[in-house]
């Protein structure tokens, strides 16, 4: 027991590392703050040009977000990352990140974006435009609002899901949470900076999986 | 740029020829891998879903815990925990194993989240008139609520499902060979990105039939308002 305790959680060695963990946490809220806006207005933009009923259009957009949904995040990230390089274009690995994360989160939120605005009925199209306000209007002040309500349980599940996904900056060595406690783990040859770094992650997240499963019980219970 | 040099680069075809088979082999591992994934992920998610219906309080607040602790820790997280934390307990595992294992659990924590809803949001009345005809609790769960529940959670169902499965990437961070670990070790033994873009159709080949099943499952099993 003593032995577990010792490997696990060592106090000795979380007093050598908690401030650089904590750093490494700081790290991933910019990341978040950095690629959730970013997916939300891109996510947005597919949805709002998924409304103007283009054909051609549509047909884009669904290839767009098939294509950005089929491929796992981790291979568009190393892509970017490592691919690039070859034909001269020198990634940083902040960039490659932002791009990366552009795309994929862009195509999960525009799913997300365009189901709220077709669950807001027809006739408020109809009223919006015909007391005068221009498309974009409508779209700005009518619809998006009830379309965000109506998807908010999927749009703050979604957003869970990419701030977890920003450990993926770890491989591209960002000193995110992950990578701080990988590094330190390394150094001290201990696990303690690991569960530590779980245990940081469960103690920011587990209230958001709390409340995201008691907006869907609600979603559901209303139906 | 000039595109000669563009293709040259990232679809050039000796290098194709020369390292197809490895990929080759890292999609067998990650067919595998996906497969296994799925079939425990939502056996133990369906199970676990199916023990909280008895309604069993110390047995439904560990399913909770388990349940929101891995919906909360981020799958590459948990990769690490059972890759290079748990050796210092003396349980050491392949790359294969902590990866399916915690792909595996992560899904059990949605499924078993998505079914219960399922379970929860069928009507009380059926399970009193399945009880009042002499079925058990067990008979009634398996005989009447699950059929109608899971046909409701098929669509939620399926693209988790696929999120978590395109997870089986993360392996490549503990070394394992599958499409992505394979690709990356080849496109630095060749000096090219060319496997690197193999891998990428790799992926592609396997994951877009499934988007598109979630797309056709979507439409055929939406609610009914």
């Amino acid at each position: 027991m003593y032995e577990v305790f010792h490997q696990f959680l060592n106090p000795e060695i979380i007093s050598k590392v908690w401030l650089y963990l904590l750093k490494g946490l700081g790290t991933t809220a910019l990341l978040s703050l950095m690629v959730v806006p970013l997916g939300l207005a891109s996510g947005l933009a597919v949805a709002a040009l998924w409304s103007l009923r283009k054909r051609w259009l549509n047909g884009l957009l669904i290839v767009y977000v098939d294509f950005f949904r089929a491929f796992p995040p981790l291979v568009l990230l190393l892509f970017i990352y490592f691919g690039f390089p070859f034909v001269g274009i020198e990634v940083p690995a902040i960039v490659a990140v932002a791009i990366g994360f552009l795309l994929n989160t862009s195509s999960y939120y525009g799913e997300i974006f365009r189901a709220g605005i077709e669950s807001v009925p027809r006739g408020q199209w109809e009223a919006a435009r015909s007391t005068g306000l221009s498309w974009a209007q409508t779209m700005i002040s009518v619809i998006v609002p009830q379309a965000t309500r109506n998807v908010l349980p999927d749009l703050l599940s979604n957003t869970l899901e990419v701030v977890k996904l920003t450990t993926l900056a770890s491989v591209v060595a960002i000193p995110e949470l992950l990578n701080a406690a990988r590094n330190a783990q390394a150094l001290t040859y201990n696990a303690t900076p690991i569960v530590l770094a779980a245990l940081m992650y469960l103690a920011l997240l587990w209230p958001v999986v709390r409340l995201i499963s008691r907006l869907e019980h609600k979603a559901v219970a209303v139906r | 740029m000039e595109l000669d040099r563009l293709l040259f680069t990232f679809f050039n075809p000796e290098i194709a020829r020369e390292y197809w088979p490895d990929i080759a082999k890292g999609f067998v591992v990650t067919l595998q891998l996906g497969l296994a994934t799925i079939a425990a992920g939502l056996a133990l998610g369906l199970g676990l879903a199916m023990v909280r219906s008895l309604q069993l309080r110390v047995v439904n607040w560990a399913i909770v815990f388990f349940a929101d602790a891995l919906r909360a820790l981020p799958p590459l997280m948990v990769i690490i925990i059972l890759f290079f934390a748990f050796p210092y307990a003396g349980l050491p595992m392949s790359a294969f194993t902590a990866t399916w294992l915690s792909l595996s659990l992560v899904l059990a924590a949605f499924s078993e989240e998505i079914f219960w809803a399922g379970i929860v949001s069928i009507p009380k009345g059926q399970y009193e008139a399945a009880r009042s005809t002499g079925m058990s609790a067990w008979q009634t769960l398996v005989n009447v609520i699950l059929p109608q529940a899971v046909r409701i959670t098929i669509p939620p169902l399926t693209n988790r499902t696929i999120a978590i499965t395109k997870g089986t990437a993360l392996g490549s961070v503990v070394a394992l060979a599958e499409i992505l670990g394979s690709a990356h070790s080849a496109s630095s033994l060749a000096g090219n990105p060319t496997p690197l873009t193999l891998g990428a159709v790799a992926y592609l080949l396997l994951f877009i039939p499934f988007v598109l099943f979630g797309r056709w499952v979507e439409t055929r099993f939406a609610w009914k308002r």
